[in-house]
């Protein structure tokens, strides 16, 4: 494989006494679909987190497009093209759907470029995006007036807004319907065909089945299994550990 | 360096630092353990001292004795506040900003009513062992210092007790790390913490009496204790109540050299100073989860 | 509304407010007024940071302080250079001093702003909650430094006596209320300007959810340090004349409660989403204290200020321009 998008080596993080992720390695090839599964607990959200900066590793390194990053903070590697959207949805609430986006517009993508994006072209930008997921009706209306897929949407919009070359969708779909997952998963690949790389955190096995390419599991804070998905479904330690029979 | 005096400042100190003990252990639940941040948890203790001294000067009671009679009063007044601050801010989820400004209101609050009330002459109580001190050779042991310290330490050990040894104690631990637990337990959070907070101004009762004891006290004198509350919370790692304990024994004794080598008019900032320090070098304090 | 336009509406109602005081004669007015416009600037600088980001500063006084000890230093220096400088550099300090006031203003800002700076620095990367203390301590600190510092008069005070008549405007205290106006456009404008401003998107992200801002881009700590300057610089600003325009200064009247409480009281009241807000909540608060401590009494009206502090915290979060929108309708926005 030629170098790889994102890539992960012994990574180890604590929390107190608590191991969370224990030497864990992942590579992600660019315009790769990659899924990650395993219990609650296993440590999933902690990974998004160690890469994404919020949370700093205590051992191993990320690197990004070739470089470390394991020392910057968050909206750094936000810059640098690494995008996520939160399990729990996180809009900003006294803004609307479309300022909720303006957000990484102006802090991302116009801070990469260096030049300052005219209102005209924040709006446009915004509109296409909103167009993306089907919000462009509620532009004008608060996170909270949002349903529950609308939210998510919204999530995995703003995510997309910062123009990022991997976005990692951390459980996007739960407690969605069987139509409203179709909906993100159809979403997802077509984000992936206009070039992002995409991770995606599930629990929702269909889901998970239809989009990745490569399926990686982790258990207790280790990978324990990373391949093709009709392979890993079968491997006795994953079975045993999580799917079950 | 006259060592007499030395070893008899940090006697103070030490003695100081129980008091501060007990003067910090309602913010180390409040705060340290439920993230309420009832900055005007000082307000309540210098209520505690005036009704001290009120019942003190017309009845003669002992000030401890009185702060413990009002044990049930302040445990209703802080469930009271807590219901409060819940409907009006938790509940809503509203940024601690309001919540902050709330409790802000509530200790400017509190001084202007007592300074209406008062007046801002100062008060102090009277008690057979006031003045008296206990001599062991060179070491002075004023009891003006020495019973509040004892019944500090007393009351900081039953918290640690109640808090490791009761069941709805351990729910108080458990409620700031895992309210979802609690939860499965069919034991209602909102209700655990509203019993801490009780408790949590209930121990300000009793700290208001050992303030009034040791020095005279005006209305302002809260605001003092407001830095070294959070210097010692901070110092001591948030939740933890050993080490609370330990951080207020340290400034006691740091304070009480300062005042004593270089004045008393160091005194405020030694506190603030503590705590500027650990917050940007080690935030988590010396045993902070 | 574009920018030079509100700059040229506040000019012309200063203008007109200036000349209508004069009209009356009455001293008295420019001394209440001055005081107004006073809190006018606490309230906005105070917004900027806990208003627009969230982050509540205790230690308003202390800002204030770091201008008016930063004005009684230049002035003291001012008055007798030669007992300060070496013989080397005095003939041109003695030239640069005494210093105008409207240079020690904004001296005074710089001071203030630095001290923001470095408070930011230490704390801003930890909870917010910390950085609320942090400031509450160092309002403390610094009444202690002051207090035991001499050039400054420490607990005794130190006189700042301006002269007695300024040409154009006439009695001094017109024209310290002529600068204060100044200062009060200037804080409203730079307020109205963020919230304006891709920095102002930036200050809300941080108010809203921090971490999803991070994830967004925000680089949320050089912001909250910008925030926490320019908060700092105009308090500090609007410290700067209070010497001159009270005679006497000692810790007491400057490290004073009612400047903490006012400038946290005056937003919250009037709203803070907006530079409208504390506005507002100042001319509000600012004249009901001023009845209160005629008719009642000035311990009284602090009273008055917490308890509507807690009643609009509990009952209207939102301010006076919250529930003005609420009623009038001015869209979703909260």
């Amino acid at each position: 494989m030629s170098e790889p998008l994102l890539k992960i080596e012994g990574l180890g993080k604590r929390f107190g006494g608590f191991v969370a992720l224990d030497s864990v390695d992942l590579n992600v090839a660019p315009g790769e679909r990659l899924g990650l599964i395993g219990p609650n607990g296993s440590g999933k959200s902690t990974l998004v987190n160690c890469i994404c900066g919020t949370l700093r590793n205590e051992d191993g390194t990320v690197s990004f497009g070739g470089a470390r990053i394991d020392g910057l903070i968050a909206h750094e590697r936000t810059r640098l093209g690494l995008a996520r959207s939160f399990q729990l949805p996180r809009p900003f609430a006294t803004m609307t759907v479309a300022e909720n986006l303006h957000v990484p517009l102006i802090y991302t993508v116009g801070a990469r470029s260096g030049h300052h994006l005219s209102a005209a072209d924040l709006d446009a930008r915004c509109m296409e995006l909103l167009a993306l997921v089907a919000l462009d009706g509620k532009a004008r209306q608060m996170p909270r007036d949002l349903t529950q897929v609308e939210m998510r949407k919204l999530e995995l919009a703003r995510a997309v807004a910062a123009e990022p070359k991997l976005l990692i969708a951390d459980e996007a779909m739960a407690g969605l319907s069987h139509s409203e997952v179709e909906d993100i998963v159809k979403l997802l690949i077509r984000l992936n065909e206009r070039g992002i790389t995409i991770i995606m955190i599930e629990h929702i096995m269909r889901a998970v089945m239809a989009f990745s390419q490569r399926l990686a599991v982790l258990v207790s804070g280790k990978k324990i299994a990373d391949g093709k998905p009709e392979d890993v479904i079968k491997d006795k330690d994953v079975v045993g550990a999580y799917l079950g029979t | 360096m006259d060592f007499t005096l030395l070893m008899n400042a940090v006697i103070a100190g030490l003695l100081l630092g129980a008091f501060y003990a007990a003067v910090t252990a309602g913010i180390s639940i409040s705060f340290g353990m439920l993230d309420v941040v009832n900055i005007a948890h000082p307000a309540f203790i210098i209520l505690g001292s005036y009704i001290a001294y009120i019942v003190n000067t017309h009845f003669g009671l002992d000030p401890i004795v009185v702060s413990i009679i009002a044990l049930p009063a302040f445990y209703a007044l802080g469930a009271a506040v807590y219901q409060i601050f819940y409907i009006s801010f938790e509940k809503r989820g509203q940024d601690s900003l309001r919540g902050l400004a709330f409790f802000f209101g509530l200790l400017f609050v509190t001084e202007v009513f007592l300074v209406l009330t008062f007046g801002v002459d100062y008060r102090s109580v009277d008690a057979a062992y006031i003045g008296a001190s206990l001599r062991f050779g060179i070491i002075e042991l004023p009891y003006r210092l020495l019973v509040p310290a004892v019944v500090s330490l007393a009351m900081f050990a039953g918290l640690q007790i109640f808090l490791g040894r009761t069941f709805i104690g351990r729910a108080v631990m458990a409620v700031s790390q895992d309210p979802l637990a609690l939860r499965l337990m069919a034991v209602d959070p909102t209700r655990i913490k509203r019993i801490a907070f009780a408790i949590s101004i209930a121990t300000a009762s009793l700290a208001g009496a050992f303030l009034i004891i040791i020095q005279p006290v005006i209305p302002s004198v809260g605001r003092d204790y407001i830095g070294r509350i959070f210097a010692i919370c901070v110092l001591g790692g948030l939740g933890s109540l050993p080490g609370t304990l330990i951080a207020a024994l340290l400034l006691g004794v740091i304070e009480s050299i300062t005042s004593t080598f270089y004045g008393p008019s160091w005194a405020p900032a030694v506190s603030f100073g503590i705590l500027l320090l650990t917050l940007a070098i080690r935030p988590s304090g010396l045993f902070g989860r | 509304m574009r920018t030079p336009l509100f700059i040229l509406i506040q000019f012309a109602v200063a203008l007109a407010l200036y000349l209508v005081l004069r009209f009356f004669g009455n001293d008295y007015l420019f001394f209440a007024g001055y005081t107004v416009l006073q809190f006018i600037v606490l309230a906005t600088a105070w917004n900027i940071l806990g208003g627009y980001c969230g982050y509540v500063n205790f230690g308003s006084a202390g800002f204030f302080a770091i201008g008016a000890y930063t004005s009684v230093c230049l002035f003291t220096i001012g008055q007798a250079p030669e007992d300060v400088f070496p013989a080397a550099i005095l003939p041109a300090m003695q030239w640069i001093f005494p210093l105008p006031v409207p240079v020690i203003i904004v001296c005074s800002g710089i001071m203030a702003g630095l001290v923001g700076l470095g408070t930011g620095y230490l704390t801003l990367r930890l909870r917010g909650v910390f950085f609320a203390i942090a400031t509450l301590a160092l309002a403390v600190v610094l009444q202690t430094l002051v207090v035991n510092w001499s050039f400054v008069g420490g607990s005794r005070g130190a006189y700042v006596i301006p002269a007695n008549t300024v040409p154009v405007f006439g009695p001094y205290i017109q024209y310290l209320f002529a600068l204060m106006l100044l200062l009060t456009i200037v804080a409203l404008t730079s307020a109205r300007l963020i919230e304006r401003s891709s920095l102002g998107v930036g200050f809300a992200t941080i108010r809203d959810d921090e971490l999803a801002a991070e994830a967004c881009g925000v680089p949320t700590l050089k912001l909250k340090l910008i925030a926490t300057v320019l908060s700092g610089a105009l308090m500090g600003m609007a410290g700067a004349p209070f010497p001159f325009y009270i005679g006497y200064t000692e810790p007491g009247s400057v490290f004073d409660l009612g400047y903490a409480v006012n400038a946290i009281a005056m937003p919250m009241i009037g709203g803070t989403t907006s530079w409208a807000g504390p506005l507002i909540g100042a001319i509000l608060l600012g004249t009901l204290q001023q009845i209160a401590t005629v008719t009642i009494s000035s311990a009284a009206n602090l009273l008055l200020v917490g308890l509507l502090l807690i009643g609009f915290v509990i009952v209207a979060p939102t301010g006076v321009v919250g529930l003005w929108q609420s009623w009038f309708g001015k869209g979703a926005k909260r």
